[in-house]
């Protein structure tokens, strides 16, 4: 089939931008992204709370005094959140892949239960830890 | 006028080239990530907050190592995958390969970093 119009179609505009409003579909699928980046971002400094715990006495007070600081706790608080809010979109996304809740009201009534839920985990992670 | 079917014409132009294979495993570390999420914020958050001493005690029992090593090597590297399929999306050309390098080289030296710390608080 000859390609007639090769550079020249309309392209799909972004999902966030003037072109749509804000929708819960979009909204809940971008934090998904985000959420991840900003637990890759935490996790150095777990990782380097580890180290610190198996160098020395000296080096662990100091990793453990910022962690467990209130910025320390605030920062997991937040890393919490989006690591549960990102595990509950990508198993979103499993469920999608699978071929389930493709619809529209489906797909925004997970998208709630994806903030609803990650906000009572985080909760109760806070409340048993 | 080019004797290709419309398949092969488009095949390799998505943002990363490639990615059958990549989608597949997002899926199943993703499902793996729901068992071991769980098991990683509960193990990690009993750890913290612990003296010195406790903390060495506790992560050189079984249960604690095993698990913060898990979480931490699938974890970080599905974390780094995240981080490419953003950067594939965002980042483009040399700029874009080179992100991905740096992203990638962080993501391996967290996950050394922590395989090295979790075997000396073990042994």
């Amino acid at each position: 089939m000859a390609d007639v119009n090769r550079g020249n179609r309309p392209l799909s505009p972004f999902m966030i931008g003037p072109y749509y409003r804000p929708q819960l579909t979009s909204i809940s699928s971008i934090m998904v992204r985000i959420s991840g980046l900003a637990v890759l971002g935490v996790s150095l400094l777990v990782v380097w709370w580890l180290v610190a715990a198996a160098t020395s006495a000296e080096y662990f007070a100091m990793a453990d005094a910022v962690l467990t600081s209130w910025f320390g706790d605030l920062v997991l608080f937040g890393a919490t959140w989006a690591l549960w809010y990102h595990t509950l979109g990508r198993l979103r996304h499993v469920i999608w892949d699978f071929g389930y809740g493709m619809d529209i009201k489906t797909a925004e009534k997970l998208g709630i239960g994806m903030f609803v839920g990650a906000t009572i985990l985080t909760i109760v992670t806070a409340l048993v830890v | 006028m080019r004797y290709l079917t419309d398949r092969k014409r488009a095949q390799g132009l998505g943002s990363g080239g490639s990615g059958t294979q990549q989608h597949w495993q997002m899926m199943v570390r993703s499902i793996i990530m729901v068992v071991l999420v769980p098991l990683f914020v509960f193990t990690f958050g009993m750890g913290l907050g612990g003296t010195y001493e406790e903390v060495l005690a506790y992560f050189a029992r079984p249960f604690p190592a095993i698990v913060m090593g898990l979480a931490l090597v699938v974890g970080i590297y599905h974390l780094m995958c995240e981080a490419q399929e953003a950067i594939e999306d965002y980042v483009h050309g040399t700029k874009g390969k080179l992100t991905l390098v740096a992203v990638k080289a962080f993501a391996f030296t967290l996950i050394a970093a922590s395989l090295f710390a979790l075997v000396k608080l073990a042994l």
